[in-house]
């Protein structure tokens, strides 16, 4: 076999050895949902769920532990130095798409969202080109947020909703403090960021600890809206569309923003462990952007969920 | 051996570097494996299983069919056929031998070491086969396998589906994961791995296409989670997305399924765009006509994909103006599409043509798409759509693109790179014979349909009125024909990998591209250092 | 048709594959093979428009399967063919591009003239609601004056046939108990929803498919120009007996319809009287059967076995044999969230009280009590 005249500029791609994880992930994987499924028919066949959630509980287990052991992986082999400045590149372009495949799913429920308010809800109301649908419901009267659903007998209609109702009462405004928070945040991930780059620990530890608090901080007032929406406001999942899709938009975002405060507190943890470099700390990176992201699709929450 | 002057003497990039040995003994080897090669065939061996497991579905539905009145199944399990036929053939069998074929070849086209995130890469594999074994399950379970159609319509698949369907939505969940993960790997492969040279515009058709259809996967897999997350919720958690009760709507369950579902089937049909594209040039001894138009057509459609989903939904009654849009629109698609065919002619025109069998299925792909394209496009116009709509003549739109469509291109994938991978030459005669059968098979199989459809017979019925007795019987003569044909398939497959005459670098005569720089069988690893790019890069 | 047409039409078919022949051979095997020319004027139209979609894709087939028939003939390397070099040229792919659009532009204009004749609902002289039901469709006439009629129409074809125990009849699968019946020019306007699911209401003869949506209202119309009776189908997958759910419209003259509906709304006025009649047991039980066969034993089966665990055997079970009331109340108001419908607003009170009985004093139960028309009135016009 011939020697190639290898560029001296050129670095090998790591291409890693056989691998344990993806096998068990996907075990862990198909038990967890595999779990959740019988937990959810067991629930609507009011029938036991002990089984099942044993089921699920060992998939997140082993879910758990693989992706826990994969990453260590990584960040060891970066220690060892083993990935290339390309290597790199590829994890940098993975998670901006997997960003992209994210803001796809938000779209999905966006969609729904911007769907029934300008169609569905007209429609069922007597408005529009499908008006006559009217005859139906004849009680119900178009209008956003859905108070009063068609068939009252089914869902149970909320008392109030969420909506941003002025200026006056703007300061006991839960969503308008979580903006505020959730703006905040992003920019003391940035201080950080800035931190890092500059080689200044101390200012990457300190922003980085504020912003997980912030994240926390955003999570307890959500927790707080949801039983004031739920105990108080008689909205619940169960509420018709109003809460559907307050409830689907919101809970997802919420279930992102847990996810994106645990990335930073595991960054927070790598870097008291005293990980990444001014030029070298991918995944400090990828949480931030995950966090931009989660940002920008609250921003969009609050104007289209709250204010409009 | 003609080309080797192409390369400089440098005719193997593959080196013996320190941890790069071959493949692990045993089944670890495929189990833990990070090799896009040994990915690619779990792939493709994944979905040649799932092909005929599919495939025996549609000879269950054709049984049935075969004569008026009800033989041997009960209509409910009928259904259950129809849809896990459905599910089966587009994300168990279509899907994932393109994944399989983008795995083995990409990196071996572009100059690539492997696959850009080898760890994931093999993750997205091994969630199929659980997927696929979770959704297999429900034939098994008391309350029965998924009845509803792949296209789930709410609320047949919401408040009146079988409990299964929970397993169904959580099926469609890891396999929309597996997707993503996938897709992701091929853009950042396509991005980031290619050999210095290998710009975007010398890379070959097929990366193209596939490059396209990545992207398309990871902007519409999501909503396709999104849309089974509402029916989870709708089911299990009381909320009304697709309840006008609860003043929500039905249609939007339409709405937001077509939305990944149009993109979906042009991710079934794309990377055959790019597979055919570089078969008949082979088999033309001509360069590719119009390379760039290619490109740009491709991107087209992908474009356009996005923005005519509502021509599935004609007769949900939306506002004419929403018809008269998505009617323009689904219209323009002929447009770049006619591009493609044109230029694959112009190829062949004026070549020096010879017949093995990957171009066999190439010319038939050529041929047989057309023909789904064009009643695609009839379908396209709404008032006419009316009558054609959920009848046969549907059923025979879509298995023109799909079946002589993206299938035969995928035959015609596996007979071009088989000596690339096995080493060996395959039957040829027994290649050719495969092609006869499959094509007079699909013919009698599919062309019938369009009359019956015209003729009124709705589709997903397991019993139907006498005047379609004829054609429904030949129909099914033809899809047993077709069916036990791909036998000879698997047979073929089997006996080159067992043996055969030993295939030279470039196997064909004048197959152009990095991937025929290498040895025949390719070499475990290829491509550690970026080869030097041979003068005519894309075919 | 010509011999030089035919020949015409069988070289074109043999060389592009594609049916052309349906141009030329549409008037002799429409029946079974094409798209019927139907008796509106939309559906004319309609079957215009196929026509000449179907053509000019035959027509642009026969270019692209000449050119490439063409070049494999000529261009073999056996036949000692050396491939040109040229491959790529602006201008032809430009123009390429271009009469696509110009050709797709011609099929536009007049397929936008159809689509907007089909959506002009305006001006009906007769609105009918139809309603689809898991696998029954209900016609109701949208009338202010007299008795209301509404009546559901149901698959007449019997199990043996389908099961090849009997002959097949003429209109196997495509005939009903009870058609919906319309008159002869004039404008009838649809209004389509649904009860459960999905459904989708197809004549072909008019060229009328539109979905049944339950919750909302889908507009649709006719004006038929020949009397006669129409055959369609249900076409969109609505459950396990999607397959036999049949639409039939008889359309008849002026005055034959006018006499028709006075005797429908008779018979309402009569059913009417029925509920405050006296009732035995047996009688109930005898009118039950009928009722049980027609609307319930689809699921419940015939001997009331059910099909568990999708569909819950009444023989034995707890609720046909416990308080009536139960009963009463699963049949009127249904099993919210499952495939037991809510009867109350299908069925009249007699049918009502007499399945109720039946399924308690029939089908292996003996439970010996009874509930009469007036008392489910009663019940009915309390919940309400
Ligand atoms: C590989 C998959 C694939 C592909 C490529 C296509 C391609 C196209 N499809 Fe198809 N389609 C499906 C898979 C596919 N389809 C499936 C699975 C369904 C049913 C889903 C379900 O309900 O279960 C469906 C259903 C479907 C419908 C809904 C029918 C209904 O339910 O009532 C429509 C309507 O517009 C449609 C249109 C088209 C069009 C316009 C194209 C175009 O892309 C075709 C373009 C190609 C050509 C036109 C031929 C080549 C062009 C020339 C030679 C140029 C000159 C030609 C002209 C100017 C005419 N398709
Ligand atoms: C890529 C996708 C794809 C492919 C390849 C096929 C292939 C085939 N399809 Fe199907 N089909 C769909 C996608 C596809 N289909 C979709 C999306 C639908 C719509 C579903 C819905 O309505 O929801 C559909 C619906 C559909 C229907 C309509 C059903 C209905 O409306 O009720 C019919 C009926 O004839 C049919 C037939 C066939 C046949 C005969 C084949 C043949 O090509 C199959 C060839 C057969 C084999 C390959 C079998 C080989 C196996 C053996 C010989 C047995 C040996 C077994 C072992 C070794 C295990 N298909
Ligand atoms: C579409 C299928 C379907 C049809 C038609 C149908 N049923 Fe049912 N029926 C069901 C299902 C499903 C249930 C179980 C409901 C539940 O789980 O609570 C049920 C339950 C019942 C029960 C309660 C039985 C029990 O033990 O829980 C009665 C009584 C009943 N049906 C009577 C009728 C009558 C009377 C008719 C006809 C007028 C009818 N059904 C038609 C599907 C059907
Ligand atoms: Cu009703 Cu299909
Ligand atoms: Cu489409």
């Amino acid at each position: 076999m011939a020697t190639e005249n290898v560029s001296s500029t050129y670095e090998t791609y790591y291409v890693p050895d056989q691998s344990k994880f993806p096998i068990w992930a996907s075990l862990g994987l198909f038990l967890f949902v595999f779990g959740m499924g019988n937990i959810l028919n067991d629930i609507q066949a009011e029938t036991g769920t002990g089984g099942s959630t044993i089921i699920t509980l060992l998939g997140f287990a082993i879910l758990g532990t693989v992706l826990y052991n994969w990453f260590a992986t990584s960040v060891r082999e970066n220690h060892q130095g083993l990935p290339s400045a390309q290597l790199k590149r590829s994890y940098v372009l993975g998670m901006y798409w997997f960003i992209f495949s994210e803001v796809m799913f938000f779209a999905a429920f966006f969609g729904a969202l911007f769907y029934v308010r300008t169609w569905a809800v007209p429609w069922l109301g007597g408005e529009g080109d499908k008006g006559i649908t009217n005859m139906l419901w004849p009680e119900f009267q178009a209008a956003w947020p859905v108070i009063a659903n068609p068939g009252e007998a089914i869902f149970e209609n909320p008392d109030e909703s969420m909506a941003w109702t002025g200026w006056g009462d703007a300061l006991g405004y839960l969503p308008l403090w979580n903006t505020i928070i959730l703006l905040s945040s992003s920019v003391t991930v940035h201080f950080a960021h800035v931190g890092l780059k500059n080689n200044n620990r101390k200012q990457l530890t300190a922003w980085l600890s504020v912003t997980v608090l912030l994240a926390i901080v955003f999570l307890i007032l959500q927790v707080e809206e949801y039983l004031h929406a739920y105990h108080e406001l008689g909205l619940t999942l169960n509420s018709g569309i109003y809460g559907s899709t307050f409830f689907l938009l919101t809970g997802f975002h919420g279930f992102h923003v847990t996810l994106g405060a645990f990335m930073l507190f595991v960054m927070l943890m790598r870097t008291l462990k005293g990980h990444f470099k001014p030029e070298d700390h991918f995944g400090f990176e990828a949480a931030s952007w995950y966090w931009h992201f989660v940002d920008v699709v609250w921003v969009c929450l609050f104007l289209f969920v709250y204010i409009f | 051996m003609s080309n080797v002057g192409i390369l400089d003497g440098h005719d193997t990039h593959h080196d013996d570097h320190d941890h790069h040995h071959g493949p692990a003994k045993g089944i670890t080897r495929w189990l833990y494996t990070t090799n896009h090669k040994d990915i690619g065939s779990l792939y493709l061996w994944f979905s040649l299983a799932m092909f005929l497991l599919g495939g025996s579905f549609a000879l269950i539905i054709r049984l049935e069919l075969f004569q008026p009145g009800l033989q041997f199944v009960q209509p409910d399990f009928f259904n259950q056929m129809t849809t896990m036929h459905g599910l089966v053939m587009v994300f168990g069998a279509v899907m994932p031998a393109f994944v399989g074929l983008a795995n083995w070849m990409i990196p071996m086209m572009i100059g690539a070491p492997d696959m850009a995130l080898p760890r994931m890469n093999n993750w997205s594999f091994w969630i199929l086969p659980f997927a696929f074994a979770m959704l297999a399950s429900t034939l098994l379970m008391e309350a029965g396998a998924p009845n509803f159609g792949w296209t789930f319509y709410a609320p047949l698949s919401t408040t009146y589906a079988p409990e299964t369907v929970t397993f169904f939505i959580f099926a469609i969940h890891i396999m929309g994961a597996s997707s993503i993960m996938g897709s992701i790997n091929i853009i950042a492969t396509i991005q980031n791995l290619r050999a210095p040279g290998m710009t975007y515009m010398k890379m070959p058709l097929f990366v193209w296409t596939w490059l396209i259809t990545a992207y398309l996967l990871i902007a519409v897999m999501p909503v396709l989670a999104g849309v089974v997350t509402m029916m989870l919720f709708d089911i299990h958690f009381g909320t009304s997305f697709f309840n006008a009760a609860g003043g929500g709507d039905p249609v939007l369950f339409q709405h937001v399924f077509w939305f990944f579902g149009h993109p979906e089937v042009y991710i079934m049909i794309l990377p055959a765009f790019g597979i055919i594209s570089e078969i008949i040039p082979t088999f033309s001894r001509k360069r590719l006509f119009g390379y760039d138009s290619m490109v740009y057509a491709t991107s087209s459609i992908a474009f356009l994909s996005f923005i005519v989903w509502a021509h599935h939904m004609f007769t949900t009654g939306m506002p004419l103006a929403g018809e008269l849009f998505f009617m323009y629109a689904t219209m323009m698609i002929a447009v770049p599409t006619g591009v493609k065919v044109f230029n694959w002619i112009s190829t062949m025109f004026k070549g020096s043509i010879t017949f093995e069998t990957p171009m066999l299925f190439a010319i038939a792909f050529v041929v047989l798409f057309t023909m789904g394209g064009f009643t695609g496009l009839m379908l396209a116009i709404a008032p006419a759509d009316f009558q054609y709509h959920d009848t046969y003549f549907v059923v025979a739109h879509f298995h023109y693109v799909l079946v002589p469509g993206a299938v035969f291109s995928i035959m015609a994938g596996a007979y071009y790179w088989l000596p690339k991978w096995t080493g060996n030459m395959f039957d040829e005669n027994l290649g050719k014979l495969h092609f006869w059968l499959s094509f007079v098979g699909i013919n009698i199989l599919f062309f019938p349909q369009h009359f019956l459809g015209l003729a009124g017979m709705p589709r997903r019925i397991p019993d139907y009125a006498l005047q379609f007795a004829d054609y429904n019987m030949i129909s099914s003569i033809g899809a047993f024909l077709f069916g036990f044909s791909q036998l000879l398939f698997v047979f073929i497959v089997i006996k080159c990998i067992r043996g055969g005459k030993q295939a030279s670098s470039e196997v064909w005569e004048s197959s152009h591209g990095l991937e025929w720089t290498v040895p025949s069988p390719a070499p475990y690893h290829t491509f550690t250092t970026p080869p030097e790019l041979p003068k005519r890069v894309h075919s | 048709m010509q011999p030089k047409t035919k020949i015409f039409s069988a070289v074109l078919s043999a060389c592009c594959l594609f049916p052309y022949q349906l141009a030329s051979a549409a008037e002799d095997y429409r029946e079974g093979i094409n798209m019927p020319v139907g008796v509106t004027e939309i559906s004319r139209s309609t079957y215009d428009l196929h026509m000449l979609i179907t053509i000019i894709c035959a027509l642009i087939g026969v270019v692209v399967y000449g050119v490439l028939i063409w070049s494999l003939v000529k261009y073999r390397k056996s036949k000692g063919a050396k491939a040109a070099d040229f491959h790529e040229s602006t201008t032809i792919e430009i123009v390429w591009t271009l009469i696509p659009i110009l050709i797709l532009v011609a099929m536009a204009i007049p397929s936008t003239g159809v689509l907007r004749q089909i959506y002009d609902a305006s001006e009906s002289e007769m609105d009918i609601l139809i309603t689809g039901y898991q696998w029954r469709w209900q016609y109701s006439y949208l009338d202010d004056e007299g008795e209301e009629v509404s009546f559901f129409s149901n698959l007449a074809t019997t199990d043996d046939q389908i099961n090849g125990l009997d002959e097949k009849s003429e209109n196997y699968l495509l005939e009903v108990d009870q058609p919906l019946v319309i008159p002869v020019d004039t404008k009838v306007r649809f209004l389509l929803t649904a009860a459960d699911v999905i459904h989708s209401w197809w004549v072909p003869d008019f060229a009328v498919k539109k979905d049944a949506i339950p919750g909302f209202i889908n507009e649709s119309w006719v004006i038929v120009e020949e009397t006669g009776t129409y055959r369609g189908q249900c076409t969109e997958l609505c459950g396990q007996d999607h397959g036999f759910m049949p639409v039939v419209v008889e359309v008849v003259e002026q005055e034959e319809f006018d006499r028709w509906y006075a005797e429908r709304q008779e018979e309402a006025a009569a059913i009417a009287e029925l509920v405050n009649q006296e009732w035995t047991m047996e009688s109930l039980v005898a009118q039950g059967e009928t009722v049980y066969r027609t609307f319930c034993m689809a699921c419940h089966q015939q001997n009331g076995q059910g099909l568990p665990p999708a569909f819950p055997a009444l023989t034995g079970s707890p609720l046909t044999n416990g308080p009536i009331e139960d009963h009463i109340d699963v049949v009127l108001n249904g099993a919210p969230g499952t495939a037991m419908a809510a009867f109350g607003g299908q069925l009249n009170e007699v049918d009502l009280a007499a399945v109720i009985t039946y399924e308690r004093n029939a089908l292996g139960n003996s439970v010996g009590d009874m509930v009469t028309p007036a008392e489910i009135f009663q019940i009915q016009s309390e919940s309400e």
